[in-house]
């Protein structure tokens, strides 16, 4: 194992972060307070709570996914493409590096960036709402997991992408209308039933579901299946990053 | 001696369909300078990118140090450093951060005592916290070969390290090569400039279409295909060809004062003798006489022209 090289492109693309510090505190603050103040005070003055959860609540969770899922994915895919972009990536590709390292390197950071984006809106909404959290290794689990997923998601977007109108193409048009019809902001119990079915085949949902059942332990279906589709999507993105890897594919001719 | 590069049969075709390399064999020897010579498309970039790992061959075998390039990738890329063609770098690192991270990259511990003394070396210390956006274009090309060496190379690429770069600058880079090679580096680098592979090389390949036309002793290649000229400098001036010279294939100057003879230096009698005693039979007489032997360029457009 080359550590010396995963730790430096851990820390550059850490850096990249930091050198925006502002940005990347700043923007979640200011989403997730936003976010309360729409949702919470204007809808949740209505709706007071959702199976026995404040409403205010009751959001906090979906709100930590869709930034945790719309972040990995623009840092991943950024991470990689803006070196082949430019042409810098010549010198991963030509140093003592397995595939699997730069693998370690780039989601590496991009789900740690992830990570702590979904505390600091954690810490954010402590501010608005009285939050507990039920079963907090099984939070952390899914957050993890969530991250990691779509940091591999995100990468594999940064391979494909030969514009920066398909690298923003998927979190645009793919991943935001999933997270925010996949119950973010309700229970799929409160949709007319012909749209609860439908709502079952959007892989968002259960991750949204699982998370919010660690906070509350009420979920829209089973953890156990939460936990089942989350692993699927980690293996179905983990296959398709070893096929590029074996092929080569858009990183060497 | 073993080579310490050894190519074999190499051949690349792009998915394209395009056929870059075709069939090349090359063995380069450890502490040597290799100016890899040849037209815009040759295949020159192509043949350095497969050596690194950049680009995968479809069919052939690489050898660095006996280790294959594709199989002991890690042994041979240690290795290798190289200086891409173009000027690839981010814009918001600063010096020290890229040439920190080209060392990480290639797996050495840091080693902060060494990079600063890369950097004086290359003239870049001063500039070392600065972000790479703002250097001038030669500084750019300099902090690659910061990068380029940041790991200690016992193998250097440079391809085309003096496209675009002024006079200044280029000799001072091959100031730079030359100290590279005292210290036992070897260095393959690419070029379009014949007086840089004159200059600087031991050995000289010519690549056109993708195929390795001759690889050959600098020397060597400039003495085996070096034409001599004889240059003639007459008296008065002529206007026509004196009869006796027609057969010569002597080429008589606008100005009508100079002929100029062509001559191969490995033919067994040159005629110099026989053509000055015909130029006396014709009653001109002689005001001087050069000789100049044909540069490298010479010979690289009779070859790249002899092949179809
Ligand atoms: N990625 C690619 N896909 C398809 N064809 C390519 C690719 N890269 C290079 N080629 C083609 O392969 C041939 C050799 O290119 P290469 O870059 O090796 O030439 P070169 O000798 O380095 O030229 P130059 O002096 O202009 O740098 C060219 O005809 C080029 O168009
Ligand atoms: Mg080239």
């Amino acid at each position: 194992m080359n550590y010396h090289a995963i730790k430096v492109i851990y820390k550059f693309e850490m850096l990249r972060a930091w050198n925006t510090f502002l940005q990347t505190i700043a923007s979640p603050v200011i989403s997730t307070s936003l976010y309360f103040v729409v949702f919470g005070s204007a809808i949740g003055s209505r709706i007071q709570q959702v199976e026995g959860v404040s409403y205010g609540a009751f959001i906090v969770p979906g709100l930590m996914m869709l930034s945790l899922l719309t972040q990995s994915i623009s840092n991943a895919s950024f991470g990689i493409y803006f070196p082949r972009f430019t042409g810098t990536i010549y010198e991963v590709l030509s140093a003592p590096i397995s595939f699997f390292e730069i693998l370690l390197g780039y989601v590496g950071a991009a789900a740690s960036k992830s990570l702590i984006i979904g505390g600091i809106i954690l810490f954010t909404a402590g501010f608005f709402v009285d939050l507990s959290i039920a079963h907090p290794v099984w939070m952390l689990a899914f957050l993890v997991l969530t991250s990691i997923t779509f940091s591999l998601l995100g990468f594999i977007i940064g391979i494909w992408a030969d514009n920066f109108e398909k690298l923003q193409l998927i979190p645009l048009l793919v991943i935001t209308p999933l997270v925010f019809l996949g119950g973010s902001f309700y229970s799929v119990g409160m949709l007319p039933p012909a749209w609860q079915t439908v709502t079952l085949f959007n892989p968002v949902l259960y991750l949204i579901s699982g998370f919010r059942w660690s906070f509350f332990e009420v979920s829209d279906v089973s953890v156990g299946l939460s936990l089942f589709m989350i692993l699927l999507f980690l293996t179905i993105c983990i296959a398709i990053v070893w096929w590029m890897f074996r092929t080569g594919y858009r990183l060497k001719q | 001696m073993q080579p310490i590069i050894s190519i074999k049969n190499l051949s690349k075709t792009y998915a394209s369909g395009h056929q870059a390399l075709q069939d090349v064999s090359l063995d380069i020897a450890e502490g040597e300078i290799l100016a890899l010579l040849g037209p815009n498309g040759a295949g020159k970039t192509t043949l350095i990118s497969i050596i690194c790992g950049i680009v995968t061959p479809s069919a052939g075998r690489v050898t660095v140090a006996g280790f294959d390039i594709i199989d002991d990738f890690r042994q041979t890329r240690e290795m290798i450093g190289l200086v891409p063609q173009e000027l690839t770098l981010g814009a918001f690192d600063t010096v020290w951060n890229t040439v920190s991270f080209s060392r990480g990259l290639f797996g050495k511990r840091p080693n902060p005592e060494f990079l600063r003394q890369l950097l004086r070396q290359l003239a870049l210390f001063e500039k070392r916290e600065s972000e790479l956006m703002t250097l001038s274009g030669g500084m750019k090309r300099r902090v690659l070969i910061a990068k380029a060496l940041a790991h200690e190379p016992k193998i250097l690429f440079l391809d085309e390290p003096t496209a675009g770069v002024d006079v200044e600058l280029r000799k001072e880079m091959w100031r730079i090569v030359e100290r590279l090679r005292t210290a036992g580096v070897t260095i393959i680098l690419t070029t379009h400039y014949i007086e840089e592979a004159e200059e600087i090389a031991d050995r000289v390949g010519v690549i056109n279409e993708g195929r390795l036309l001759l690889v050959d002793d600098k020397r060597s290649l400039m003495h085996e295909l070096g034409k001599k000229q004889l240059e003639i400098e007459l008296k008065e001036r002529i206007d026509i060809m004196p009869a006796n010279l027609v057969d010569w294939n002597l080429e008589l100057s606008a100005d009508g004062r100079q002929l100029t003879y062509t001559y191969d230096t490995q033919a067994r009698t040159t005629g110099i003798t026989m053509l000055l005693q015909a130029i006396g039979d014709a009653g001109l007489s002689l005001k001087d006489l050069k000789s100049k032997q044909s540069s490298l360029e010479e010979i690289f457009v009779d070859l790249v022209n002899l092949k179809p």
